[in-house]
């Protein structure tokens, strides 16, 4: 089992050292402490939680896409520690007209295709990534496939018994509230 | 101009000659049997050293995380299937459980624990595939046979459940599809007994063979800093000497009630992801046993999500189309999958479909640290290396 009060002095030491920059912080329901940061301190508060609060391992960096909501990506970072086995998850907002963030190789080298994922799917582009292009989809490939915006492209599917085509989007359910 | 070209073209041979070595580019993949799947790595080898290394993948991206998006929560279930279709049930049971925490409700108890023993089943299924074809890449295909006839047995033991053998889509949202059928936990007994005797078997086999210990001991060798920097996880990460595993520093689902140990071992080579993995297909028949002893009787679905209860829920099963609704948030979960940490980010906006699923798959993850690998060795050994890393090229590009 891990340390749970490490997150909570960890959180209160990144309060402390940059009272500015947290716009939010949440328990996310399968127990995690999120801290929402603004993207300008966004490299201070990772090189902090890596070289001052033992969280040595990027886990993973992913985002979503709330245009539905507001025009955001919201990026998360998980940060592990295997010194004292706790998660800390970091969001950032960021707009989705031309995302640029700084690039977190340089702390972890574990950042390079995640955020190389990050730039295939959303479009997000890393400032200082060595190596920022493709990874999943063709390099030629026009549009950013996770964004919203980007429809499921679809062709017809034959369906046994039914004598007109009909498209995915007739059969997959639709949206309820 | 062409008179240039060729003095470009002498001063370069030249140099090389002086330099006594000239290095040549080598594609190896997507379509090769010791690759795993559909990886392709671009070697560039000095002689028969590999100076550089860089792995492509994408070759088998289905688009899964967007197809998500645009299915309702059930319906998901059997297109994750499709990504370790070696281990499905643990990308199933990392996905359940997410929502279910979404949903803030519980699987009841015997749901939880068959979750555990199928998982721990298709650890060892996951585990015989690698064991069979690493032994096959380094030309042992007697125990590649060996090994698919005990993984037969295990995909029979889904089919009983199920009625599918590799892709069970067997957990539910709030508990597990049907009961256990008639029988089928002396099947796994026996099962379990006779799997024990080729276990030992394959230790013979291999262990103490002298072409496998040449082959592997000292080959692609991590240390632990490595596998932190490259967030590696798993058996790799155990066989660098970290007894660290998802079940033990967060437990999830019945896992705190059975006793495990965490193999590990120092050395950080293939030969130590080889007793790592050996050691863990031993512990999860314990665990399968320990189910056995204290399978509980009871329900398999939550309370509330039997179609036949008048509660409030079980509105969304009168309309299986339709699907639920699940209300607006998030959470992430983790589970040890037979490769490693697997995390699901689950998203809600509380409509019937999910915003977001992320998977954070561990060959993904693995696999970027090939290069660490194979880079400084034998070409030969990078078969072994890839082999060691036991990626699955669908959990890879997803």
């Amino acid at each position: 089992m891990g340390n749970p009060e490490h997150v909570t002095q960890a959180v209160a030491q990144i309060r402390g050292r940059y009272p500015g920059a947290i716009t939010g912080e949440e328990v996310i329901k399968s127990g995690l402490r999120m801290l929402v940061v603004k993207k300008e301190a966004l490299l201070d508060i990772l090189a902090l939680a890596k070289e001052q609060l033992e969280f040595n391992v990027l886990y993973d960096l992913t985002a979503a896409d709330y245009l539905e909501r507001e025009p955001y990506f919201h990026v998360i970072y998980l940060l592990h520690s295997h010194t004292q086995w706790v998660k800390l998850m970091i969001k950032v907002k960021l707009e989705r007209e031309n995302p640029l963030l700084p690039s977190a190789t340089r702390l972890w080298p574990s950042a390079n295709w995640f955020e190389r994922e990050l730039y295939d799917f959303y479009g997000i582009r890393f400032e200082g990534h060595p190596h920022l292009k493709r990874l999943l989809m063709p390099d030629e490939w026009i549009g950013h496939p996770l964004r919203k915006d980007y429809s499921l492209t679809e062709e017809p599917v034959q369906f046994k018994g039914v004598r007109t085509h009909k498209l995915p989007s007739e059969v997959i359910p639709k949206k309820y509230e | 101009m062409w008179k240039e070209q060729i003095d470009l073209e002498l001063e370069r041979v030249k140099t090389d000659q002086e330099k006594g070595t000239e290095t040549m580019v080598l594609n190896l993949g997507p379509q090769h049997p010791s690759t795993h799947g559909v990886l392709r790595l671009v070697l560039e080898l000095d002689g028969e050293r590999v100076v550089h290394c860089e792995p492509h993948i994408g070759y088998l991206h289905t688009g899964i995380e967007k197809e998500c998006e645009y299915r309702t929560y059930h319906q998901v279930v059997p297109l994750i299937d499709r990504m370790d279709y070696l281990s499905s049930l643990h990308e199933e049971m990392g996905y359940v459980l997410a929502v279910e925490k979404l949903l803030g409700i519980e699987a009841p108890k015997r749901a939880q624990y068959i979750r555990v023993m199928m998982c721990e089943l298709s650890r060892i299924a996951s585990h015989l595939v690698w064991l069979g074809t690493g032994a096959l890449e380094l030309n042992v295909s007697s125990v590649f046979m060996y090994c698919f006839r005990d993984r037969e047995s295990i995909l029979d033991l889904f089919e009983l459940i199920s009625g599918a053998r590799m892709f069970p889509r067997y957990f539910r949202v709030g508990g597990v599809m049907r009961d256990l059928p008639r029988g089928f936990e002396d099947a796994v007994k026996q099962f379990v007994g006779e799997f024990r005797v080729h276990w030992k078997e394959y230790h013979d086999l291999l262990t103490k063979n002298p072409i496998w210990r040449m082959r592997n001991e000292g080959i692609a060798v991590l240390t632990r800093e490595q596998c932190y920097a490259y967030a590696l996880t798993g058996p790799i990460l155990r066989a660098c000497g970290v007894a660290y595993d998802t079940r033990r520093a967060f437990p999830y689902s019945a896992y705190p009630e059975f006793e495990f140990e965490l193999p590990t071992q120092p050395a950080g080579d293939a030969y130590a992801r080889y007793l790592v993995r050996m050691s863990e297909m031993e512990q999860s028949l314990r665990i399968v046993e320990q189910v056995l002893a204290k399978l509980p009787q009871g329900p398999i679905v939550a309370e509330g999500l039997q179609p036949s209860s008048k509660s409030e829920r079980s509105v969304w099963w009168r309309h299986p189309h339709r699907g639920f609704l699940v209300p607006p948030g998030e959470s992430y979960v983790t589970v040890e999958s037979p490769r490693g940490e697997k995390g699901y980010w689950v998203v809600s906006d509380g409509s019937n479909k999910p915003l977001r699923v992320r998977m954070r798959s561990p060959s993904f993850v693995n696999a970027q640290a090939l290069p660490l690998l194979v880079e400084g060795g034998y070409i030969a050994d990078a078969v072994v290396a890839i082999a060691s890393v036991d990626p699955v090229l669908g959990d890879v590009d997803r």
